[in-house]
C-alpha cells in the first residue's frame, strides 16, 4: 500500500504574541512545529502500513526550514519525505496550495501508484480546512472528510469503509481507492518514535522539489498569482467600550452580591426571566 | 496579479445561501446566513436566493417557504434520489451546475462538516476564492469583504476575491444573529435537474448513526450557559456548575483547559477550537478569558465572570464581574437564583 501524508509546518500558536500597538505578529523565538492535527493523519497512515505493509510518503510545501517538520515525521516511522519548496509558491491561498500539492502527488504517483492520501482536519494557522477537499477534487480522488474511524480496507477489492463525523451523528461511507481522507483529531494517539527510526530520520535525505520537479504545468496557478483571495486588511479586535460592572466579594457580602447581580441581569434583559421561568415550567 | 473583474464575470448577480438540511431539519446556520445575505443584497441592490438540494423524502418546498420568511426572494431547487443524504460528489456537481447556469456573485455556506466539505470542493471546481470561518460579511465597493479571526482571534483580517466569481465564504453557526421571520414574504422556485444516476457515484452512504448525546448537549443554541474554567481546581467542583445550570435550565460549557483535564466532555468546549455560542446569559466561573475562549462567546448578550483575580482578562469584556472564589460564589448564586425563580414558577402554576 502506498500512502501520501500531507503536513504543514506552522508556528506554535500557543506561543504567538501580537504586538499590542502595531498589531503585528511577533514570530521571534516562536518554534515551528508539525501542524498538530496532521499527526492524527500520520498515525492513522502508519497503522495501515503496519497492517498492510508498503510505504508512507510525507509531503510538505513550505520554506526550506520545513525540512525539520518532515524529519520529525520520519522519526515516527514514515518511509520517505518530499519538501516542495520554491519562491514561486510564496503567497499561496488554498486554491494555489491544492494545485501545487496535487501536482506533486501526481509526480509521486509516477514512482509508485498512490492508494490513499491523508491530510489533517485543518491547520492551526490558516485554519481553513479547504486544502484536503481541494487536492481531492484536483486529483479526482474520492473525498472522505472528518473521518473518525477507518472501519475496513480491502486492498484486493480496492474498497475502503469509514465513519465520517457529520452534524448530529456519524455517516458510514463506503468507497473505492484511491481516496483522500482528512482525519479528525483525537481519533488515535501518536506512537513513540523508536531509536531506530530516530537514527534513520537523522540520516535520511529529505528530497527537495522545486516547481519543475513537482511537475507544475501552469505557473499562473501557483503562489500569489494563482490565489484568487486577497488579504485587504489586518487589524486588532475592537476593545469593548464600556467597562464591566464589578463587585468584590467578601465572606459577609456574598449573599448581597448575588442578589444584586440577579436583579441587574433580569432588569437589563427584559425577556430572560420570563423565558427561563417558561423553560423550567415546561 | 490581476485585481480587475473580467468582463464576462460582470454578469454574475445576486447573493446565494446553501441551505443545509439533514433528516428533515434545516441547520439554523442557514437562516443566520440568510439574514446576512439579505443585508449584503440590499447594499448591492440585488436578490437573495436559497439553494436546496435533496432527495424525494426531503420537504424542499417547505424549506423554500421558510427561506422566503427569512429573507430569500428565490429558491433554486434540485431534487434527485442520489441527493438523499449528503455526499460530496453529487452535491458538488449539483452546486457547481447551478452556479454555472445562474451565476450568483456571492455564495455563502455554513462552516459545518457538510458546508466545509462542499465549499472546498465547489470552490476548487469553479477555481474561485473561498474565505473560511468568517465572523463578519460586508460590501466594499461592489465586492464581498469577508472578515475572519487569525492567530486564534488576536488579529482579524479582511479577505476579498476581486477578479473571480462567485465570491465564496463560510461562516460558523451562531456567529451571526438569527434574523426575524416574516411570514408575509414569498418567493418563487427555480428547478434544475442533476442528471446523475446512482451507478455514476462511487461513494455509498451505508448508514447514519445519530449521536446518543444529540438531545443532551446543544451548546451552540442554548439560551443560558454556565461554563467551568480551570479555576474550579478539580473535577469534583464542576458539580457546582452543574447545580447552577440545573436551576437555570442551562447548558454546561467548558474551557479547553477543562476538557483537556478530562473534567468535562470535549463537545462542551467553547472557543476557537470548540463551539461558537451566543446565549442570552453566559456565566463563566474560574475562566481566565484567553483570546481563544473569548472568540467563541463574546457575542453573548450578558456575560458574567467570577474570578479571584481582579486583573483577569475576562473582566475586559464581561458585563458583570464578580471578584471572588467560585467555590463560594457558585453555591450562593445557585441558591439565590433558585429562590427567585421558584417564587415565579409557583406564581405561574
Ligand atoms: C491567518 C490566515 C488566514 C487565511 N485565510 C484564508 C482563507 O480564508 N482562504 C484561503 O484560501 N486561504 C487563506 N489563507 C491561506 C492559507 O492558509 C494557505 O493557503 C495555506 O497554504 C493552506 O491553508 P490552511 O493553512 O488553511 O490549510 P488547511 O486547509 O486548514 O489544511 C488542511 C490540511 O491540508 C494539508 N496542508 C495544508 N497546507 C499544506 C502545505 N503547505 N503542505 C502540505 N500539506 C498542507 C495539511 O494536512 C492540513 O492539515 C490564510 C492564511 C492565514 C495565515
Ligand atoms: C491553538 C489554540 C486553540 C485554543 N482553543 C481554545 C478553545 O477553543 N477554547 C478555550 O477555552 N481555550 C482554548 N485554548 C486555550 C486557551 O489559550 C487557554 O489556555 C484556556 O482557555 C484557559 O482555560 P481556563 O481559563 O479554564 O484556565 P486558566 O487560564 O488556567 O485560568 C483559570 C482562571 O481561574 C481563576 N481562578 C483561580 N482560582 C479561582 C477560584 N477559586 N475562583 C475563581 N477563579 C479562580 C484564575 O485567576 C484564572 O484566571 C486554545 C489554545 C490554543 C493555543
Amino acid at each position: 500500500m502506498h500512502i501520501v501524508v500531507c503536513i504543514k509546518q506552522v508556528p506554535d500558536s500557543a506561543q504567538i504574541r501580537v504586538h499590542p500597538v502595531t498589531n503585528t505578529i511577533m514570530r521571534q523565538g516562536v518554534p515551528a512545529i508539525v501542524n498538530p492535527y496532521d499527526l492524527f493523519a500520520l498515525e492513522e497512515a502508519l497503522r495501515l502500513k503496519d497492517q498492510f505493509g508498503g510505504r508512507v510518503t510525507m509531503l510538505c510545501m513550505g520554506p526550506p526550514q520545513a525540512e525539520d517538520a518532515l524529519r520529525k515525521c520520519l522519526s515516527f516511522g514514515a518511509t520517505d519525505a518530499i519538501l516542495v519548496t520554491d519562491r514561486a509558491f510564496a503567497g499561496a491561498d488554498t486554491l494555489a496550495t491544492s494545485y501545487a500539492l496535487a501536482a506533486a502527488i501526481r509526480k509521486i504517483g509516477q514512482e509508485q501508484a498512490v492508494d490513499l492520501v491523508f491530510t489533517g482536519k485543518q491547520t492551526i494557522d490558516g485554519d481553513t480546512a479547504q486544502v484536503g477537499p481541494g487536492v481531492a477534487k484536483r486529483l479526482g480522488l474520492n473525498l472522505l472528510t472528518y473521518v473518525s474511524r477507518i472501519v475496513e480496507v480491502d486492498l484486493d477489492a480496492r474498497r475502503i469503509q469509514v465513519e465520517r463525523r457529520a452534524e448530529g451523528g456519524v455517516q458510514l461511507l463506503d468507497t473505492t481507492l484511491p481516496s483522500l481522507i482528512t482525519m479528525l483529531e483525537g481519533t488515535n494517539e501518536m506512537r513513540f518514535a523508536t531509536m531506530e527510526d530516530m537514527l534513520r530520520a537523522a540520516r535520511c535525505t529529505v528530497r527537495k522539489w522545486n516547481k519543475d520537479d513537482a511537475g507544475i504545468e501552469d505557473i499562473t496557478k501557483i503562489g500569489l498569482k494563482g490565489s484568487p483571495t486577497i488579504v485587504s486588511k489586518v487589524f486588532g479586535p475592537k476593545p469593548r467600550s464600556e467597562k464591566a460592572d464589578m463587585q468584590v466579594v467578601s465572606d459577609s457580602s456574598v449573599n448581597d452580591v448575588c442578589l444584586n447581580l440577579i436583579q441587574k441581569i433580569f432588569t437589563t434583559h427584559s425577556t430572560l426571566e420570563e423565558e427561563t421561568v417558561e423553560r423550567l415550567s415546561a | 496579479r490581476s485585481t480587475e473583474l473580467p468582463e464576462h464575470l460582470k454578469a454574475y448577480k445576486g447573493v446565494w445561501v446553501f441551505i443545509e438540511h439533514d433528516r428533515g431539519h434545516v441547520h439554523p446556520v442557514s437562516w443566520e446566513l440568510m439574514g446576512e445575505a439579505r443585508k449584503l443584497a440590499d447594499k448591492l441592490g440585488v436578490d437573495v436566493s436559497g439553494v436546496l438540494l435533496g432527495g424525494p423524502q426531503d420537504p424542499l418546498e417547505a424549506f423554500a417557504k421558510e427561506a422566503y420568511a427569512y429573507g430569500a426572494d428565490h429558491a433554486y431547487l434540485m431534487r434527485d434520489p442520489v441527493l438523499q443524504g449528503y455526499r460530496n460528489e453529487p452535491f458538488t456537481k449539483g452546486m457547481t451546475d447551478l452556479v454555472n447556469r445562474y451565476q450568483p456573485e456571492i455564495l455563502l455556506l455554513g462552516a459545518t462538516t457538510m458546508g466545509r466539505d462542499l465549499a472546498g470542493s465547489v470552490a476548487t471546481t469553479l477555481a474561485t476564492g473561498l474565505t473560511a470561518d468568517c465572523t463578519e460579511l460586508n460590501i466594499d465597493g461592489r465586492a464581498l469583504a469577508a472578515t475572519r479571526p487569525t492567530f486564534g482571534g488576536s488579529l482579524l483580517c479582511t479577505i476579498m476575491t476581486l477578479a473571480y466569481r462567485p465570491q465564496m465564504a463560510t461562516m460558523r453557526p451562531r456567529t451571526a444573529p438569527m434574523p426575524r421571520r416574516d411570514e408575509n414574504r414569498s418567493g418563487d422556485i427555480i428547478t434544475m435537474e442533476l442528471g446523475m444516476i446512482e451507478t455514476d457515484i462511487v461513494t455509498k452512504l451505508l448508514d447514519f448513526i445519530p449521536d446518543a448525546s444529540r438531545n443532551t448537549v446543544n451548546l451552540a443554541y442554548a439560551d443560558i450557559i454556565v461554563t467551568a474554567g480551570k479555576g474550579l481546581k478539580n473535577a469534583d467542583n464542576c458539580q457546582l456548575v452543574w447545580d447552577l445550570a440545573r436551576v437555570l435550565g442551562a447548558e454546561v460549557g467548558a474551557t479547553r483547559a477543562v476538557t483537556q483535564a478530562g473534567w468535562l466532555e470535549a463537545e462542551r468546549q467553547v472557543g476557537q477550537t470548540g463551539k461558537t455560542v451566543r446565549p442570552k446569559l453566559y456565566i463563566a466561573a474560574g475562566v481566565s478569558g484567553a483570546i481563544q475562549h473569548r472568540v467563541g462567546m463574546e457575542a453573548s448578550d450578558i456575560i458574567v465572570a467570577i474570578n479571584t483575580d481582579p486583573n483577569a482578562p475576562i473582566f475586559d469584556f464581561a458585563h458583570h464581574g464578580i471578584v471572588g472564589n467560585a467555590m463560594q460564589v457558585l453555591p450562593m448564586l445557585t441558591q439565590t437564583f433558585r429562590s427567585h425563580l421558584d417564587k415565579r414558577i409557583r406564581k405561574v402554576a
